[in-house]
């Protein structure tokens, strides 16, 4: 018995099967990782390296606007994951539908995916210009005066959110429309015949089969939004003031001073947000997906 | 012979011509590395052309990389890896201590053209008594553009006093007019209230550079200091600002107070390049002073001091880039330079004269030069400057925090920054 469990486990590879591609991993993963863990302890400016102990952790923490960018961060995560989440499924549910011009209509969700970031944070950002923007003077002719989208600084950071969702949801869409078509049909004519409605169809059978990807959208779109950078950069970069800095914006900002230790500092912050946030999170609804 | 192989010889043989006729002197191509703003670019051009044509053996390659914190990283990386090109522009002054020069950088003392710049113009090039690099371009000043068609219109007196100004722009706004362009959309020309009212500060403290550099003076304590943030939150207050001030852009404040649009916008006059190369109409109708003070007969002007041209100690073609760099700092380069575009203020050559025709912001800023009312900027006397000014001054201009909190807070900043340099006494 123990003998056969053994046997099992052994790989039918040879280990030297495994060194190119553990040469790779080391070299392109393990390394910098390490490293960048020993220059978050040093002042560095790229040719020397002075060991300070954990004082750029210390500095980084009293950062005045750390607290901001952190909270900032969560509510822009927590906001873009949650909006993609609900909008991705109900887009994929419209979307596999039998409905007119479905190839189209999917195309055009998912076409936002395939374009540039920064091409879309500088189009949005001409867009949302409080006086000569587009979205301001259509709200104009319906009499509506047009907030400053970016220039508020109680709204840009949910404006930028916002420009995040019509991006990302196609990806969404997409994993959700593959979660769907993978509900054989045999489970909605049986509900029919039992007299289900359309809801009770989508809330009893939907909602729990397409469970898979809705853990992949979630995780994903939260990682996104965690690490999220390129967007906010070319939209407000932090402003106005700090008001939508999160972490990622926050690093690059002491990168750009020269301030390499530091910024390296704030990057093993940010993977050790990431990593307590999402590790728990994927494990508790793996389980509960094993449980059903 | 079938066809192919008559094709395969004919090919052979003309490849052997070819590499017989190849050049039979050394060419030497040199890289450099220039920001991409357009009228450095003109500059580099004008400049390389006409080296080209006194040293034909020598091709000159020009690479662009962006302006501001990111072209930092891209010139400080590249130092540190080797990879920096043979002739470079970078900052001079503090950000120019920051690359380490000793380490990284050829030393230029001898070149031939450094008898003839200026020593205000060395101070800020030299690291342990060596020369490192040539200037590029003219002296700058800090302060403020205006419309001298609304000054005319209006019948305004150019301000020496705070309280002037203050009162033009009144006037300005009741004739219906933007009284202050501002465009927080590039963040750092937020800074200008503050960085040039430097000279009003050294007057109030004279100590306050070598105080700051020591730990001994802050922004927050000490109250010459704290006027920039003041006027900053009294211009925003006073409702003189453009609507869009938040979404504008440098180029909108260069527009609107080159067209009239605007009457005053607060900046460097490095801004007359840009203005010659995209309103060149309207250059004849924009005029300069500093920033006004408290006092009319302290009235002075902050100088900016142009970049450099550097040749890294990594360069393989050093001795061709010494050559070229020497070629930029003569009389003739500097000609070169200024009849191009960059007439930005007073020479730092001896005997590269403006021309007679420069743009009346930059004969604006002459008589402050001949009265010796002129003082560096804080960033050429001291080592510290805070990244995060231009987010704190933002938002003093916004309205979202009032100035004594701000220089609070930019006195954190600083700290952090002297700490990351290594300074005694932080």
């Amino acid at each position: 018995m123990t003998e056969t469990r053994l046997r099992s486990r052994k790989s039918p590879y040879p280990l030297w099967f495994f060194l190119p591609a553990a040469a790779v991993y080391g070299v392109l993963f393990v390394v910098p990782t390490v490293s960048s863990l020993w220059f978050s302890l040093t002042r560095w400016d790229l040719s020397s390296a002075e060991f300070i102990g954990l004082e750029n952790f210390r500095q980084f923490f009293s950062e005045p606007f750390l607290v901001k960018g952190l909270v900032n961060t969560l509510i822009y995560a927590l906001t873009t994951s949650g909006l993609k989440t609900i909008c991705g499924l109900l887009l994929a549910v419209l979307l596999t539908g039998n409905i007119f011009a479905r190839g189209f209509l999917r195309t055009l969700v998912f076409f936002p995916v395939l374009v540039s970031t920064i091409g879309i944070g500088i189009a949005f950002t001409v867009m949302m210009h409080p006086t000569k923007g587009i979205i301001n003077a259509m709200l104009e002719t319906l009499g509506i005066p047009g907030p400053g989208w970016l220039t508020n600084p109680a709204l840009a950071l949910f404006s930028v959110a916002l420009v995040d969702l019509w991006k990302g949801v196609g990806l969404a869409t997409l994993i959700f429309i593959a979660g769907l078509a993978a509900i054989s049909p045999d489970y909605y004519e049986a509900a029919r015949i039992d007299g289900a409605t359309r809801f009770q169809q989508f809330w009893r059978i939907t909602l729990p089969l397409v469970r898979p990807a809705t853990i992949t959208v979630i995780t994903l779109s939260l990682i996104g939004g965690l690490r999220s950078f390129d967007l906010i950069w070319a939209m407000t970069r932090g402003g106005p003031g700090f008001s939508s800095d999160v972490i990622a914006s926050v690093i690059y900002k002491q990168y750009q001073a020269g301030f390499y230790g530091l910024s390296t500092a704030g990057n093993v912050i940010l993977f050790a947000l990431i990593a307590i946030i999402i590790l728990p999170l994927t494990v508790w609804l793996n389980r509960r997906e094993v449980e059903q | 012979m079938t066809n192919r192989i008559k094709v395969i010889l004919a090919g052979a043989s003309a490849l052997v011509a070819l590499i017989a006729a190849g050049p039979l002197h050394a060419e030497t191509t040199l890289s450099f590395l220039i920001d991409n703003s357009p009228d450095t670019v003109a500059a580099a051009e004008a400049l390389v052309a006409a080296y080209e044509t006194i040293a034909p053996d020598v091709t000159i390659e020009i690479e662009q990389r962006p302006g501001g914190g990111e072209g930092d990283n891209i010139v400080k990386t590249r130092l540190a890896t080797g990879e920096m090109s043979d002739v470079f522009l970078y900052n001079s002054g503090s950000l120019m201590q920051a690359l380490k020069p000793a380490q990284t950088l050829a030393d230029l003392s001898d070149l031939s053209s450094q008898a003839k710049v200026d020593e205000s113009f060395k101070a800020v090039v030299r690291a342990d008594g060596k020369l490192y690099g040539v200037p590029f371009g003219t002296a700058m000043a800090g302060g403020i553009l205006y419309n001298r068609k609304i000054y005319q219109d209006l019948g305004l007196p150019v301000p020496k006093r705070w309280a002037d100004f203050m009162a033009n722009n009144e006037k300005v706004k009741a004739a219906g007019k933007v009284a202050v362009a501002q465009t927080y959309r590039d963040t750092w020309t937020s800074q200008l209230f503050v960085l040039a009212d430097y000279y009003n500060l050294h007057q109030g403290a004279p100590n306050f550079a070598n105080d700051y550099t020591a730990n001994k003076a802050k922004y927050a304590t000490t109250p010459a200091a704290m006027k920039g943030f003041e006027r900053l939150k009294e211009v925003h207050d006073a409702g003189l600002m453009n609507e869009d001030f938040g979404a504008a852009s440098y180029d909108d404040g260069l527009r609107m107070v080159a067209t009239g649009e605007a009457a005053h916008y607060p900046m460097l006059t490095f801004a007359v390049g840009a203005l010659k190369q995209n309103y060149p109409e309207n250059l004849e109708g924009v005029g300069f002073f500093a920033q006004p003070g408290d006092d009319a007969a302290k009235n002075g002007l902050t100088v900016w001091m142009p970049p450099a041209l550097y040749v890294p100690l990594a360069s393989q073609n050093a001795d061709e880039a010494r050559k070229f760099v020497d070629f930029a700092g003569s009389v003739e380069g500097c000609k070169i330079m200024v009849e191009t575009n960059t007439a930005q203020g007073p020479s730092l050559v001896d005997g590269c004269a403006l021309p007679a025709d420069v743009p009346p912001a930059v004969k604006d800023m002459l008589p402050y030069f001949e009265a010796k009312a002129t003082t560096p900027a804080l960033e050429f006397v001291s080592p510290i400057k805070g990244p995060a000014l231009e987010q704190i001054t933002v938002e003093v201009g916004s309205g979202i925090r009032q100035p004594a909190e701000a220089a609070a807070l930019y006195d954190d900043d600083v700290r952090k920054q002297a700490k990351q340099l290594g300074l005694p006494n932080w």
